[in-house]
């Protein structure tokens, strides 16, 4: 019986021991607060090496820019850079805490621009791209050349059976690239009354492997896609026209909208904290500035000529001296 | 046939054929009672309950709209993320404890470099499993090195270690309490069979909600991912502990503390290091689908590998993510069935001499990298394998994908597999009556086992209603549906061929091996470029990933028949189609079953991320989910394949009640 009181006074002494063990190492860490939105990557700044995350994203130009960027910042400035590859709306979640320091390529989303840039500041603009960027669908030339009343989106669905793929079943086939993307399509679809079917084909890579096997065969489809765009050169398609945007249109629930896709000048985003902090770094990706075709030309050796994106884009800054020489601060 | 299989009815049947006949007739009759029971109850409410709510797809009366409260409370949460406490002085803790534990290993193995890595990586597995896994650890990380993926291998180990580390505290503090406790095991064990067949996919989402894209939240979901099979096994080696053991430790006079340290844990040690295998391999599994949420390392490049459909520079950064899991399988294999052996061969090579050695060589690994001034693999021993591994697959694709004489391409196979399988499948099963597919579900799942397998499978399938993703859900199982069918024929053969001739068997194996390790994204990028975007490719992904454990079960159990029944067989002049229609199959059943059952767990968790290539259905909406950050549409989703997951698990496996029960 004495052992057993023993035995329980020892538990309860090393209980309190623990317990203030706990406080104490609580009140040493601070017991503070721990701001989840700013904490970078622990990958990040290791061993003293400066460093600068970027996000990619899944298209080619995005991927286009980061390479070069990357290569400039490795090669000229003496940085070291990790990419990731996040979608659109997930990386300005994250561009906001801090896991990604730079968005290059972004499409417009007012709603996360007015969040994070007014709102909480947590994300400056960095200006825009150089580039202007358009949505729309698409039919490749061959068949316009043929049927040049398809270009209207009125007789869209005189051409749905022609269109048919045994993914869409007894509708035309609206051919989609990733859910990652702006896009209106089941929206417009239900709201123009069309006979289609949109097939989203998982990822951009997927669906230019969809449209270049489509090519090869001379078979018509329809596509959701994009300008600037590399593809354009290997496979000539043409705009079909959709009802013309206006501001109201834009403005309407997103279930609702029934017009095209607006002209966007693509814009670049930092989070706020390194845009203070950044350095060289942050300047240089303000500097950052170019068109449509150099853009393309380093596209085009990643996607159609299967360099590797850290490749192409060695050999365009070798090419291009002129053109980057402005974007490194002094 | 298990559902009424009492110890004794096992050794009759086991003993006398005539009983065995009679035993037959008895559960057979068992499963008409339990049909005609089924169909009683239905009678009755299936009349009331189509007349209330037609009987079309699930009825929208019945289900409940989640989007909007969903969607405020993301709202709530991205708000409100830097200044309510309950983030600031308990989430934000835990993020910031992932990202110090991370940023601490990735350091140190920086600081350790190239040679002290794979110096420390050999003589580790040397010492724990032996020369052969020594020499397999040493070429892996060379490997790694020279594909020029030293630094993204050394942010996955970073990764992998803080997680693995978090799942084994968790997993054995969980296995723990139910290895001691009785009621805590029976509150448990659903719990962590059901986490086990869930889809790696359905764990992001909610992770993702609340520390956002990220290392923390890729750490948190592998952890809830890979510690069940910690837990389930701890428990299970406490509780398997040997009773006359323990007894005589008792009697000893051992207080509970001094029983559990003294004898329960070191007799459950194999079950342990089990577990901390187990516990490996799923978090390497997850290595690649934690990048869709910002992981980072190995994953993140076939992650984006895949959305360029660069096969090259996927395969360049899988390979890596194979050979580690390979190094630390055999390491950790090795180490459990080397428990209780005795040392063997010169003092210097165990003990703590052994140990000193390692610690020494291992300095003077780090002291010369740290001299030649090279911590990371150096440059000019880098191959690049991604170019010609594209041209190679580009010639293929580009023979293969149409216009192939007399077979036509692949492309054509995935039309017509799409028309002729995939839609009337989908078709008709849209087109059933809802309450006939609870029905279906709940006698296929009664027939197999308990009332409460029953029930438990058409909960599932109602809640799924309930979520309004009812025809979605229809879409998704009619894929599981076909490549589990597909699966099941292919896997099948081979493994007959397989049981019957060693040199099949030996040919194949290494496949298997390679196949079953490989991370799930990696088979998707190939699918695509053979079969254009679309449910087949995902459904082809699905077969090529569950065809290996498939085969390996199925042959396993096709082996283990007892060769006498075969011997008595032949004796009796039975053909070879004979002996395996009449002797090896019935008796193999069990094994026939375990891999039906796992084919559909495995297929169900592919066919989930074919939604990134054209597959659509609830995978689709997943991603979607993720990728636009509306994480209303993506947990509504992930809640229904968590449903789906569990119907499909309830009426595959054969009453795993029983198995509880027997323990």
């Amino acid at each position: 019986m004495a052992r057993v009181t023993r035995r329980t006074r020892m538990t309860r002494t090393r209980v309190l021991c623990a317990l203030a063990a706990a406080v104490g190492l609580l009140t040493v860490t601070g017991c503070g607060a721990a701001d989840m939105t700013k904490q970078t990557s622990p990958f990040a700044n290791a061993q003293g090496a400066k460093s600068v995350t970027l996000s990619v994203q899944s298209w080619v130009g995005s991927e286009a820019n980061a390479a070069v960027a990357q290569y400039l910042l490795e090669h000229e400035l003496g940085y070291h850079v990790d990419t990731v590859q996040v979608d659109e709306v997930p990386a300005w979640d994250a561009l906001s805490q801090d896991r990604v320091d730079a968005i290059l390529e972004d499409w417009g989303h007012p709603q996360q621009e007015q969040l994070y840039v007014q709102n909480k500041k947590t994300i400056v603009s960095a200006g825009g791209e150089g580039v202007t960027g358009h949505i729309g669908w698409y039919v490749p030339k061959y068949f316009a050349d043929q049927h040049p009343d398809v270009l209207d989106w009125r007789n869209l669905n005189k051409y749905a059976s022609v269109l048919r793929t045994p993914e869409s079943g007894s509708k035309g086939q609206l051919l989609d690239g990733s859910p990652s993307y702006v896009t209106n399509d089941k929206a417009l679809v239900k709201n123009l009354h069309l006979d289609y079917q949109p097939v989203f084909a998982g990822s951009e890579a997927a669906q230019i492997t969809q449209i270049k096997q489509f090519a090869k065969e001379k078979k018509p489809f329809l596509t959701y896609w994009y300008e600037p765009q590399w593809l354009f050169n290997v496979v000539p398609m043409v705009e079909v026209k959709l009802p013309p945007y206006t501001a109201q249109c834009a403005a309407k629930p997103a279930a609702e909208i029934d017009c095209a896709y607006p002209t966007t000048p693509l814009q670049k985003y930092l989070n706020a904290d390194f845009e203070k902090k950044g350095g060289k770094a942050a300047q240089f990706l303000k500097n950052f500035r170019w068109t449509k075709d150099e853009q393309n030309q380093v596209s085009q050796m990643i996607a159609q000529d299967g360099m590797s994106a850290d490749a192409a884009a060695k050999k365009w800054v070798e090419e291009h001296p002129d053109v980057w020489r402005a974007w490194i601060p002094k | 046939m298990a559902s009424s299989a009492t110890a004794t009815d096992m050794a009759a049947t086991a003993t006398s054929p005539a009983r065995n006949a009679l035993w037959r007739a008895l559960t057979g009759r068992r499963g008409l009672g339990k049909l005609l029971l089924l169909a009683m109850i239905a009678a009755v409410l299936v009349p009331f309950a189509a007349s209330r709510w037609g009987s079309g797809a699930w009825p929208g009366a019945l289900t409940v709209d989640l989007s909007g409260p969903l969607g405020q409370a993301s709202n709530w949460i991205i708000d409100n993320r830097d200044t309510h406490p309950l983030f600031l002085y308990f989430f934000g803790w835990i993020s910031e404890g992932v990202i110090v534990a991370v940023r601490a290993v990735y350091l140190l193995l920086l600081a350790l470099g190239w040679t002290g890595v794979t110096a420390a990586a050999s003589l580790l597995a040397w010492r724990v499993a032996g020369l052969r896994v020594a020499l397999t650890a040493l070429a892996s990380f060379a490997v790694c090195g020279v594909l020029g993926m030293w630094v993204p291998t050394m942010q996955t180990l970073a990764l992998m270690a803080a997680a693995v580390a978090a799942s084994v505290v968790v997993g054995a503090l969980l296995g723990l309490a139910a290895g001691l406790s009785e009621r805590t095991y029976r509150a448990l064990r659903p719990v962590l069979d059901t986490m086990q067949v869930l889809p790696a996919f359905a764990y992001l989402l909610p992770v993702v909600l609340i520390f956002g894209i990220g290392v923390p939240a890729a750490v948190l979901a592998t952890v809830v991912y890979a510690a069940p099979p910690m837990a389930r096994l701890t428990a299970l080696g406490l509780r398997d502990a040997d009773h006359g053991v323990l007894e005589a430790v008792t009697s000893l006079g051992a207080t509970a503390r001094q029983r559990l340290l003294t004898a329960r844990l070191p007799l459950a040690r194999r079950e342990l290091l089990l577990g901390f295998n187990q516990t490996i391999m799923m978090a390497l599994s997850m290595a690649v689908i934690a990048s869709v949420i910002g992981a980072g390392g190995l994953g993140d490049r076939v992650y984006q590998a895949l959305s360029t459909v660069d096969v090259g520079s996927a395969l360049a950064a899988g390979i890596p993510i194979v050979l580690l899991a390979v190094v630390m399988d055999r390491t950790t294999a090795a180490a459990g069935t080397r428990i209780g052996e005795e040392p063997s061969g010169p003092r210097w090579s165990y003990g703590w001499q052994a140990w000193a050695g390692v610690a020494a060589v291992t300095a003077a690994a780090v002291a010369a990298g740290r001299a030649a001034s090279s911590l990371t693999w150096p440059g000019s021993w880098m191959v690049t394998i991604a170019a010609p591994v594209n041209s190679a697959v580009g010639w293929m694709t580009s023979h293969l994908y149409s216009g192939v004489p007399v077979i036509g391409g692949t492309a054509d196979w995935a039309g017509h597999f799409t028309t002729w399988i995939l839609d009337p499948l989908r078709s008709g099963l849209t087109a059933l009556p809802w309450w006939a597919v609870l029905l279906i579900v709940a006698a296929l799942a009664w027939l197999i086992g308990t009332w409460r397998t029953a029930l438990t499978a058409a909960v599932s399938m109602a809640v799924i209603g309930v979520l309004g993703v009812w025809s979605i859900s229809m879409d998704t199982l009619s894929q599981v549906l076909a490549a589990v069918a597909v699966t099941l024929a292919l896997g099948f053969a081979v493994a007959v061929a397989a049981a019957r001739s060693r040199r099949v068997e030996a040919l194949i194996r290494p496949v298997l091996d390679v196949l079953q390790t490989m991370p799930q994204f990696v088979y998707l990028i190939p699918v695509v470029a053979l079969f254009g975007a679309g449910r087949a490719p995902a459904v082809a992904a699905a077969v090529a990933y569950a065809l290996p454990a498939v085969i390996r079960i199925t042959a396993q159990g096709l082996r283990q028949v007892d060769p006498a029944a075969l011997e008595a067989a032949r004796s009796l002049g039975a053909s070879g189609a004979q002996q395996l229609r009449q002797v090896q199959l019935p008796l193999a059943r069990p094994a026939l079953l375990l891999a039906v059952n796992q084919g559909v767990v495995l297929v169900l968790a592919v066919v989930i991320i074919g939604g990134m290539v054209g597959g659509g259905a609830l995978g689709y909406n997943v991603v979607y989910g993720l990728a636009q950050g509306d994480l209303a549409t993506g947990l509504v989703a992930g809640a229904a394949i968590v449903c789906l997951g569990l119907m499909l698990d309830r009426v595959t496996q054969p009453s795993s009640d029983q198995a509880g029960k027997e323990r």
